[in-house]
């Protein structure tokens, strides 16, 4: 126990308060108003659901009660004395009065108390103006102080960490923040310091709050103490306009809340969905709205000319692609035409360009992947599992990337479930991630060989005898959880740990899990942001929208499309090699940039240097539209409406803000615009209008029609026939200047009864086609080679993603550029530095069959034996030198470019 | 009868032959570990009856029933714990201070037939950080003890296994309430927690957990040797058996002293601790340690009861007290008292944290002749949401006990000398104001 910090310590070792209530209802009384609620449920949250507001500052409910501020005294009938609302758990006939005199009276003493140190330098703070201290102090406070004494002093602010500063003399300590770390994001890097009056959140010594999650703590705190570098001085409340949308900094699809003030983007704060984000983001995904005012966007289209990129207007650039475009196929057929990307646009942007691809075009060769994915007949093809099966789940199989890395927010999620719901945890990897320490059972392969443990897991978990020694601790947890949860599936997140090796393994891994009778449902992991409405939506080799085959969908889609391709097109690396080799003499590159994101970068270069002809759509100038025909200028996220797709499959919508500047458009209306160049009018001539056409034609879209997707709260899962019952109507979020409620701090009370009943939710749905059990197949599929390293002088490459890195969000966000970490290293443990005889951060040479480049080498414990880690976010030269896509692992040599140290013995 | 003390817990260690406090010494002259052997051949629950027979009272301040105590641990829940209070940190008390480096084997014996009465495998003594000596010596006893049997697996062949873990504190008073100390034994900062859960339901690293005070587990090895009839037999009403009591202030003989409860404060202080300092009239005293209700003379033939104090309103607390003459300002001790809590306060609390340095500040000001008129009544205002009603047995708006400390003395203040008070802060304010300077 000693050796693993309190923050991990499994929930049975930890004190809790009661917070979660049973199924037995009880009846309370609440200021006389008789109200059923489940016994043992708080009752700060009971009289809150049934519309009593007690006032409180350190209560939140994502978090467990501390009873520190002392604000939610209520009186409770045969208790003595007045008790804390936030730590009373109701019981069978309690009687409460929430606004007897004696506690108008403690609430105006605790408020009294609160103020005598606080500076109520309100106008010049951030919180003034949407302040939880200075509202309650308004409602339930006194109006004057009766302290005459010198109020505490500290200096003003502090920096805590890089995006967090800290006022200490606005703080009335209510341990929010220091919850915050510890409890949710398991990064307990503040606390307090000091005693009484003189207490103070402080960091460490040396260890600033460098959590991925900080920016939380400035959403949460009921003052102004918390501020964001991002935000500081940028705008009062009442000048702020907002709108409700998703996160679109990874795929996990954050509910959030935009605010704009003068046409500028300054803040975006969560909004507590219960199925997704509990009111949590990553500061990723918190500060890189940022990015959307770099002042390198592109606003106007550029064309190629005179051995440059000019810009270009409109109409002009988008007859020149035309005529690209219809060059092309006339000479070489459609064939000879490949789109690229489309995983980080909206679910309309994919529609309207699998449309103008496949149906106009028509063309197969259309990929939103670049090699960093899954197989779409497997995402689309497999036993879908909800954000929220976390929670129910019977255990949770890790197979796939680092979760605190990739999708922040599902980390704290399965954080959760491990740690305070006791879901048993299975970590299977070629190399520690953030939730390691967690996990009952810790299953480490060489790279690329994940089966033969998937295999000794699968058994186990089917019951079968085992070899008891290290799979033990992860049966016991799971009979634990039978006591509590003993149907729940077993739930794997499943994605791609390394794009140096092939998605094959990690696949055929998955397959066993899926066959063992163990219930598996999988949670896909693939972080780019809209990766799986691209999927859903038609963007990848042989399906149409709406989740079904080419096959399955062609005479279905006839009727709207002019065409629908005869047979299955090629995948990314097939399209890139087949541009390299010259068959494909079109390029379509939607909003991504090959030559930094395709793994293999060598293929990648060799494709765009050797294609005829490439039309670009970005928001930047990038390395792979330098010989480009084209390139046309997009809206983004904050200028677009529309809806985009989770990892659950969840379509959800996006607001609009602001006015974009200069002259962009939409991807899906340069789509249409094309098609009707190219003599096909889509005739959608709004976004909600590509909904709707969607909702038509696209089987697994049944009942997502406009009207849907605006109406339902937490977007829905597709398909609907399977979630309609989670489908949550929101009256206020017709309006989208309406600020919610509790947006600033509070999460938003759910209560589904306010559906219009105007058919917004669709009745029984008709089924859409489910594709074939894809993973069935992929278990029969021998092993191609074997996983052993060439030789003992051999490391296998682990190539990854951190969360900053050279990524356009990281690097064009002031705030997340100081934390962007740009060039490779090349990560190894102790004793493969010791083998090596070089010093920390020495440059080495390294070797891959594709070529050979020099990195720094680094330390990290967490790396195992025979692995080098190399992160795929990086500056050339990197991982995507190194990597060759048609090879099935990537094995490396290491040369010292010194002489090595010999040591004397 | 002469008036004198009747020593139990520190009979050995005050009329012991050699000054040692060592195994060897402590097993001939003490029969250290006696009781342990004979408990140990008992039933759990045997003894557990045999304690609540004793009517023994926790020793550390609060006074509950120490076999009810331990009866309230859930059945069948294990691993389960047992924590000894020895962060003995209230002003004017040092008695455990006393027994642990007097007599720490008799605290150890106490412990183990405890935790074996509950059913606990681990112990935890969580010393005060100061007592520098007190853990040396513990700690060599404890060693001693492990090395004679008494501890470790199969304690003396009766299949029964115990640690015991001596833990220092970090020099913090909220160390010493029950939660506080919990937390902090687990390594996080000493703030005290909400109950419910209680710690005999989800106390140290959320098992089921009994803490006692030093004193109370001294008693312990006493009452199973004897049983608990002979205990029950001492004592007054509710209050049985002895007591130590820490005499200190202007008196002639401070000290502790252990003395059967009912004799009254004046045979206490007067006739034991040899009465006020130079034969001059006693102003006050405060009986349970900083945090309780004062007390005036009128008060000295009332007796050491429990229950006779709370119906005085106020309490024997963790058994200290502390006695001033007529050269002492009272307001100077109450600001005393102020800033002692105001700089433990742990800051969890809003009413405390805020209100005790509030409290300090302004009684600072009343000391020095800087007072406003109605300041007395600023403080019994605003202390009344820390203390609802003001009187004692205090409720209060805080999670633990320091948040009415931090009142009581105020409330002392206005029930014993309030009058005297007031016409003090008028004259400071009146001589002020004559002389302030008008403009020509």
């Amino acid at each position: 126990m000693s050796s693993v910090p309190i923050s991990q310590w499994p929930s049975e070792y930890k004190y809790s308060a009661p917070v979660a209530g049973d199924t037995e209802m009880v009846n309370v009384t609440i200021d006389g108003v008789e109200v059923q609620a489940p016994r043992g449920e708080l009752l700060i949250k009971v009289a809150q659901d049934y519309g009593t507001y007690i006032p409180r500052f350190c209560y939140h409910e994502r978090m467990k009660p501390v009873g520190m501020c002392r604000m939610c005294l209520v009186e409770v009938e045969g208790m003595r004395g007045l008790q804390i609302s936030c730590a009373t758990p109701v019981v069978e006939g309690m009687v409460v009065t929430t606004q007897s005199p004696d506690v108008k009276e403690a609430q105006d003493g605790v408020l009294e108390f609160l103020l005598i140190n606080h500076p109520l330098d309100c106008p010049v703070c951030d919180r003034g103006g949407e302040c939880p201290l200075q509202d309650q102090t308004l409602a339930f406070g006194p109006g004057e102080s009766r302290f005459v004494e010198e109020k505490r002093h500290f200096e003003k602010p502090i920096p805590i960490s890089d995006l967090v500063l800290l006022d200490r003399e606005r703080c009335i300590q209510c341990g929010r923040c220091t919850r915050f770390a510890a409890e949710v994001a398991g990064d307990p890097l503040i606390d307090f310091g000091g005693r009484g009056s003189s207490t103070e959140v402080i960091t460490y010594p040396g260890a600033p709050f460098s959590s991925y999650f900080s920016g939380n703590v400035v959403q949460i705190c009921p003052v102004g103490a918390l501020t964001a570098r991002s935000y500081r001085f940028k705008a009062r409340p009442w000048d702020l306009s907002a709108v409700e949308t998703s996160c679109q900094s990874c795929s996990v699809g954050c509910r959030g809340v935009l605010d704009s003030a003068s046409n500028r983007l300054v803040r975006f704060l969560g909004v507590d969905s219960e199925p997704v984000n509990h009111g949590w983001l990553c500061d990723k995904g918190r500060y890189g709205y940022e990015w959307v005012h770099a002042k390198d966007r592109l606003n106007i289209p550029l064309v190629a000319r005179g051995g440059g990129l000019v810009p270009e207007s409109w109409p002009q650039a988008l007859e020149l692609a035309t005529s690209v475009i219809r060059d092309v196929f006339d000479k070489h057929g459609a064939k000879a035409i490949g789109v690229l990307g489309g995983a980080q646009g909206t679910n309309e942007d994919a529609y309207a360009w699998a449309r103008l691809a496949k149906g106009v075009i028509g063309t197969d060769n259309v990929d939103a992947q670049l090699g960093d994915g899954l197989p779409a007949e497997v995402v689309i093809g497999m036993e879908r599992a909800t954000i929220a099966d976390l929670d129910s789940a019977r255990a949770i199989v890790l197979l796939g990337p680092d979760l605190k890395e990739e999708l922040p927010v599902l980390y704290l999620r399965v954080r959760r479930a491990a740690v305070d719901l006791g879901v048993p945890l299975v970590d299977i990897g070629a190399s520690n991630t953030g939730l390691t320490p967690y996990a009952q059972a810790v299953l480490r392969h060489l790279p690329g060989d994940p089966e033969a443990v998937t295999e000794k897991l699968a058994a186990a978990l089917a019951g079968q005898p085992t070899r008891p020694d290290e799979l033990r601790p992860l049966l016991e947890a799971i009979d634990k959880r039978a006591l509590i949860q003993k149907e729940g599936p077993v739930v794997v997140v499943l994605g791609r740990s390394s794009v140096a090796e092939a998605a094959d393994a990690t696949v055929r891994a998955a397959a066993i899990l899926a066959q063992a009778g163990i219930s598996a449902k999988f949670l896909s992991a693939l972080p780019t942001a809209n990766v799986h409405g691209a999927l859903d939506l038609g963007l990848a080799p042989g399906f149409l929208p709406g989740r079904v085959t080419l096959a399955a969908g062609r005479d279905e889609l006839a009727k709207t499309w002019a065409r629908v391709p005869e047979e299955q097109g090629l995948g990314a690396a097939k399209i890139l090699a087949n541009a390299a080799g010259g068959e494909i003499k079109l390029l379509v590159l939607l909003n991504c940039d090959p030559i930094a994101d395709f793994p293999d970068g060598q293929l990648a270069k060799d494709a765009l240097k050797n294609v005829e002809h490439v039309i670009s759509l970005n928001s930047f100038t990038n390395e792979s539209m330098r010989h480009a025909d084209v390139v046309f200028p997009i809206t983004v996220w904050g200028e677009q409406r529309g809806s985009i797709s989770n990892i659950e499959g969840r379509v959800a919508r996006l607001g609009r803000k602001i006015t974009p500047d200069g002259s962009t458009m939409e991807p899906w209306r340069i789509a249409t615009e094309l098609a009707a160049r190219l003599g096909h009018e889509m005739d959608l001539e709004s976004f909600t209008e590509v909904q709707d056409e969607i909702a038509q034609v696209a089987p697994a879209f049944v009942g997502v029609d406009s009207k849907l997707i605006s109406w339902a709260r937490d977007g829905a899962v597709l398909p609907v026939a399977d979630h309609a019952a989670e489908i949550t109507l929101a009256l206020s979020s017709l309006d989208q200047n309406k600020r919610s409620a509790g947006v600033s701090w509070e999460p938003i009370p759910t209560s589904g009864e306010d559906t219009p009943g105007n058919g917004a939710v669709p009745p029984a749905v008709i089924s859409p086609p489910r594709p074939a059990q894809a993973l069935y197949s992929w278990a029969k599929q021998a092993p191609e080679r074997t996983a052993a390293l060439a030789d003992s002088y051999s490391l296998r490459l682990v190539a990854s993603r951190t969360l900053y890195g050279n990524d356009l969000i990281t690097t064009q966000s002031p705030s997340l550029a100081r934390l962007a970490t740009v060039t490779a290293q090349l990560r190894v443990n102790e004793r493969e530095r010791d083998r090596l005889g070089v010093a920390d951060g020495e440059v080495v040479r390294v070797i891959s069959s594709r070529s050979s480049i020099e990195l720094p080498l680094v330390v990290d414990p967490s790396v195992p034996e025979r692995v080098a880690l190399v992160a795929i976010n990086r500056d050339a030269p990197g991982a995507s030198d190194l990597v060759d896509i048609n090879e099935s692992v990537t094995d490396l040599r290491i040369e010292t470019l010194s002489k090595p140290v010999i040591k004397e013995s | 009868m002469a008036i004198e003390e009747t020593r139990i817990v520190t009979k050995f260690l005050r009329d012991r032959p050699q000054d040692s406090w060592e195994y060897a010494v402590a097993r001939e002259h003490n029969q250290a570990y006696s009781a342990l052997e004979a408990a140990l051949k008992r039933d759990p629950n045997e003894l557990i009856e045999e304690v609540k027979t004793s009517g023994l009272r926790g020793r550390g301040g609060a006074g509950f029933s120490t076999g009810q105590k331990w009866s309230f641990l859930p059945a069948g829940v294990f691993p389960r714990y047992l924590a000894i209070n020895a962060d003995e940190g209230e002003p004017s008390t040092f008695k455990d201070h006393m027994l642990i480096e007097g007599d720490p084997h008799q605290l150890i014996e106490g412990t183990i037939i405890s935790a074996f009465a509950i059913g606990a495998h681990h112990a935890f003594i969580y010393i005060r950080g100061e007592f520098a000596l007190g853990t040396e010596r513990l700690e060599a006893a404890v060693a001693e003890a492990y090395k004679n049997g008494y501890l470790g697996k199969d304690i003396l062949g009766s299949g029964f296994d115990l640690e015991l873990i001596v833990h220092q504190g970090a020099g913090c008073y909220i160390a010493g309430d029950e939660t506080g100390l919990l937390s902090s034994l687990e390594g996080e900062r000493a703030m005290p927690r909400i109950k419910p859960p209680f710690p005999a339901v989800q106390g140290l690293f959320a098992a089921p957990t009994v803490v006692n005070n030093v004193e109370t587990i001294s008693n312990i090895p006493h009452i199973v040797r004897k049983g608990g009839e002979w205990y029950a037999s001492m004592g007054v009403n509710k209050s049985t058996g002895t007591r130590i009591f820490s005499v200190s202030g202007m008196v002639e003989r401070p000290g502790n002293y252990e003395i059967e409860l009912g004799m009254s404060f004046r045979d206490l202080i007067e006739g034991l601790a040899g009465g006020v300092r130079g034969g001059r009239p006693m102003q006050f005293f405060i009986p349970g340690g900083a945090s309780a209700p004062w007390l005036l003379p009128e008060h000295l033939d009332e007796p050491l009861d429990m229950d006779r104090a709370s119906e005085l309103r106020t309490m024997l607390g963790s058994g200290s007290i502390m006695a001033f003459d007529d050269t002492v300002d009272p307001l100077l001790v109450s600001w005393r008292l102020a800033r002692f809590f105001a700089h433990e306060s742990c800051g969890k609390c809003t009413p405390c944290r805020e209100g005790s340095s509030w409290i300090e500040k302004v009684l600072y000001r009343m000391t020095n002749g800087l007072g406003r008129p109605d300041d007395l009544d600023l403080l019994l205002d605003f202390g009344s949401n820390i203390v609802p009603g003001l009187n004692a047995p205090f409720a209060q708006t805080t999670i633990c006990a320091l948040g009415p400390s931090t009142m009581s003395h105020v409330v002392s203040l206005d029930r014993c000398f309030g009058a005297e008070i007031r016409a003090r802060l008028q004259k400071d304010f009146d001589k002020r104001r004559s002389l302030e300077v008008t403009p020509a």
